[in-house]
């Protein structure tokens, strides 16, 4: 089948997809967006989260085919051109990346978050990112890295 | 006499000892960066394996017609496909690249499927019929271990026992304390599938990309299976998604090889989260009986213990997992008197090797154990019974090894002890509750315990073998600045590698452009990123090289400026002289002829262990920590929070502050996950919960805040003083956290990962 879609503010299409194929599949292997990670494909971890009409998802829960004519947005989207997004800002200063494979996912989050809440306590903090799987930091860092972040915006 | 002149250096921004950021984090932030899963290439295949259902049968034929036949395949593989060494392994080639005759563990790779769409390969890869003889399968290590038990290898099924008779075998003590302990099966669960691509050149050779923690080892054993000269395999390091030893063993190394050969495509192969936990090693379970025998005031007299750990069905690491768990049986400890026999033992269950701590994690468990038991027996305070016997620079280890280096066992202790406890949780808040907004308890049977711990480990490759790294520094000028490039062959698996490697030239050099080339096998082994050495062996081959492009560099300076400078030094950027101050800039010295060296380092030789008496100066260096653990208990649901953990260190020298601290915590996390949620749970050798619905790491949920506490001792061996910080935390963390649950429950807790069950009395043992 023929999808339809846009993301990051571009309208983009994929052939032949099959029907089987989930959203994360088509975004990494058929649409050239491969930073949604592909950790666990069970909607488990929450590295591939992204942005599906405004409310954030795991991409791999996601059939292709449902997200014809829908407007996504992917951590390759949070980014203006060179800059980095403050949240991304955030993660690299607060040293929250190490091997780095779930950090698109929390960085979706933690940038959902606070688009919802500006300045969360460290226990909304640690609800809103209970989705999410980290095997490298323990998550102090990332504690540092979303605290770093609601800085920067208040 | 002259006065020496001390030179003032020029402040050098992004060296050695700051929080450098990573030169990775940019392009990891952005989804930009690399893994070994994102690749892809113009008209490439999708690999799939075919496992075996069971974990023991005999192959009785395979059939690959109807596979083949699938639309959208285009090569089928056996083990008659596989033209060189038909096994491979780390330290014993016993594992088939794929099995003829026997299957020995569930999840065995058989056959493999290429096809133009993953799905067609993996429904491909279902389609190849093989016809099994089902056996019995053999899944208990005593059982294994014992008199007439059915051999599952040729070389029986022992695959490594060691023995340590340290002093007087006779001795007798006052007070004796035994124990049973148990250690469960732990996945290192990192979360970048494994993955690669291979892409053959046309001739005969191939590349591959692939995430790993050794490019050499694989490379070796690669061109082996393959019937390749080493020449004709290139890899090439991809972006690693953690390892925590996991990525040590090959994956899908030789099979995207071999697929990629025989069908002159790109193929990429990647498995998915299941097929993930069959698809590597895993942490040895362990059965450790102890016994401790001490005088009436602490002191330790001996100690006695039988420890068995369970192989899996392959040797991968046993035999050096099976060495360090018995060579740091007894814990940074004074033992005068140890009789030790470890054992790795083969197995159906699936094989077990490498992963952080290797071997001294699930001996910690059983020593820190004891010395709670036996503190209680002495009714003497742990922290000091533990003070008592600490082992100190000097101290003789249970192998005979003197501890050479800073061995601050006590101080870590005391450090622990003294840091300030946490307030109490906040019964108004269930969220800082065991069972949080599950809304188990507001706070009614709720109780506190604390606990410590003490844990140490080798540093790098022990028992003889020539542990080595190499790395190329290149010194050019690059639009008018100078730029130095390093190549090394070590695996950047997250843990900070690269940017280590940048700080080390920086300093060196004084030059503040720093390029670190992707790590692949055109340049000599770096050794693995494991065993908590990689900063320290590759930053002494980046260290090395950059002290003889430097000394190159005065040399050429020196014969250009002639003899009127007297002796010149580098000063960041600069070159120097004790009587006129700055001569030259680098620059101008190097203009457009680079400077270019490749060295290696190699550590102290190391010596193996008598097989006797397990005697011998086995190890090059050792690394010490210290854990706190405070957590809350639901004492009627066995639920359990942990609260605080703080944590002591001798790291020798933090070369980057924020990736140390980085370490220490991310280890206590996988710690915490081994005392109370990790294991993989075997039924008759099959895993019943590979997926991360069922297999629990911590979230952030679950994770406290760590107190760390990094002392730098300097090891007068190392470059720059510096120890290896990784392993330390992940082994005392978690026997520091059953002993806070013992505290709170006075129950004996002597299995983990601890469960509910157990710490509300349904395990059958009594409080």
């Amino acid at each position: 089948m023929r999808i339809e879609l846009e993301i990051n503010g571009d309208t983009r299409s994929a052939d032949d997809v099959w029907e089987g194929e989930s959203l994360l599949f088509v975004l990494r292997e058929r649409l050239g967006f491969p930073g949604s990670k592909n950790a666990c494909e069970q909607g488990e971890c929450g590295s591939c989260s992204i942005y599906l009409d405004g409310n954030l998802v795991c991409a791999c829960l996601v059939l292709a085919g449902q997200a014809q004519g829908a407007r996504v947005t992917t951590v390759e989207g949070l980014a203006e051109d060179l800059d980095l997004h403050p949240v991304q800002e955030a993660y690299l200063k607060a040293g929250a990346v190490q091997c780095g494979f779930c950090t698109p996912g929390l960085i979706m989050a933690t940038h959902e978050l606070l688009e919802r809440k500006a300045q969360p306590s460290d226990a909304e903090i640690r609800e809103a990112l209970a989705g999410n799987l980290c095997r490298c930091t323990g998550y102090e860092k990332i504690l540092d890295a979303v605290r770093l972040a609601a800085k920067a915006r208040a | 006499m002259r006065a020496p002149t001390i030179q003032k250096r020029t402040e050098q921004r992004g060296g050695v000892g700051e929080s450098v950021q990573r030169p990775d984090g940019v392009p990891k932030t952005k989804g930009e960066f690399a893994y070994s899963s994102d690749l892809w290439a113009e008209n490439m295949l999708w690999g799939a394996t075919t496992r075996s259902p069971h974990p023991r049968a005999r192959i009785v034929s395979i059939d690959t017609r109807e596979a083949l036949a699938t639309p959208r395949v285009r090569t089928v593989l056996t083990h008659e496909d596989v033209p060189g060494r038909k096994s491979y392994g780390m330290e014993v080639p016993d594992q088939p690249v794929l099995a003829w005759d026997d299957v020995r563990y569930q999840g065995e790779a058989v056959a493999l499927v290429a096809a133009d769409h993953p799905e067609a390969a993996r429904r491909a890869a279902g389609r190849v019929k093989i016809e099994y003889e089902v056996l019995e399968p053999l899944v208990d290590p005593e059982t294994a271990l014992a008199d007439g038990a059915p051999a599952l290898h040729p070389s029986g099924n022992v695959i490594r026992h060691i023995r340590i008779r340290h002093g007087d075998q006779e001795a007798s003590a006052e007070v004796v304390v035994k124990g049973d302990y148990q250690v469960g099966m732990q996945d290192q669960a990192f979360l970048g599938p494994e993955s690669g691509l291979a892409i053959p050149d046309g001739e005969g050779g191939i590349d591959l990309y692939v995430s790993t923690q050794w490019l050499h080892i694989d490379l070796d054993q690669l061109a082996a299976s393959l019937d390749l000269p080493p020449s004709k395999v290139r890899i090439t390091l991809a972006g690693v998604g953690g390892a925590f030893g996991a990525r040590e063993d090959l994956s899908i190394q030789i099979h995207c090889c071999l697929l990629a050969l025989e069908t002159g495509r790109p193929v990429k192969m990647m498995y998915g989260r299941e097929e993930s936990f069959f698809g590597h090693v895993h942490r040895h379970p362990a059965r450790l009986h102890y016994e401790h025998g001490a005088m009436r005031d602490g002191r330790l007299v001996y100690v006695k213990a039988r420890i068995v750990l369970d192989g899996g069905a392959y040797a991968s690491s046993s035999t050096a997992v099976c060495a360090n768990a018995a060579c740091f049986s007894c814990g940074p400890y004074n033992v005068p008197n140890a009789t030790i026999d470890a054992y790795a033992v083969y197995t159906d269950n699936p094989p077990c090797g490498a992963m952080r701590g290797f071997g001294a994690v699930q001996t910690c468990f059983a020593y820190e154990s004891q010395m709670d038991r036996l503190a209680k027996a002495l009714d003497i305070d742990p922290v000091e019974l533990r003070r008592l016997n600490a082992m100190d620079t000097g101290a003789t280890m249970i192998t005979g090894q003197e501890v050479e280096g800073p061995a601050p066992v006590a101080e870590l202790l005391k450090r622990v002890r003294n840091a300030p406890l946490p307030p109490d949780g906040d019964a108004m808040d269930i969220r800082t509750l065991p069972g949080g907004v599950s809304n188990t308890t507001h706070g009614e049977g709720v109780k506190r315990g604390v606990g410590y711990a003490l844990g140490f480990k080798n540093i790098g490759y022990s028992e003889g073998f020539d542990d080595f790294s190499t790395a190329r520094v290149r010194l050019s000028v690059v639009a008018g600045e100078p730029q130095v490039e390093v190549h090394s062959a070590a695996s950047e698996v997250g843990q900070g590698v690269v940017t280590v490697q940048m700080q080390i030239a920086r300093t060196e050099l004084g030059v503040q452009q720093v390029v670190v080339l992707p790590a692949d096998t055109s340049i000599g082994s770096s050794g693995s990123s494991s065993a908590s050495r990689q900063t320290w062996m590759t930053g002494g081959a980046v260290k090395n090289a950059c002290e003889a492009v430097r000394a190159r560099l005065l040399q050429r300076a020196a014969q250009r400026l002639g003899k009127r400078h007297g002796k010149l030094t580098l000063d960041g950027a600069n070159i120097v002289s004790a009587g006129s101050g700055s001569v030259a800039s680098i620059s101008d010295i190097v203009g457009d002829d680079p400077i270019e060296e490749t060295k290696e380092y190699h550590h102290r030789k190391t010596f193996p262990l008598d097989p006797r008496t397990g005697q011998g100066n086995a190890h090059v260096a050792f690394a010490f920590a210290a854990h706190r653990a405070v957590v809350d208990v639901d004492l009627d649901l066995g639920l359990v929070r942990v609260v605080e953990m703080a944590t002591a260190q001798d790291v020798g020298k933090a070369l980057n502050p924020q990736a140390v601290e980085g370490q220490i915590e991310g280890g206590i996390a996988q710690g915490l996950g081994l005392a109370l949620m990790e294991e993989i749970q075997i039924s008759q050798g099959r895993i019943l919960n590979p997926s991360f619905t069922d297999y629990l790491i911590p979230t952030i949920l679950d994770m406290p805040p760590v107190r760390a506490d990094v002392l730098e001792l300097g090891d007068p061996h190392a470059p720059y003083g510096l120890k290896g910080v990784g392993e330390p935390p992940t082994i005392s963390s978690t026997p520091a956290i059953v002993a806070a649950l013992r505290d709170a429950t006075g129950r004996p807790l002597t299995r983990v990962p601890v469960r509910p069950d157990d710490i509300v009395g349904l395990d059958g043992q009594s409080g």
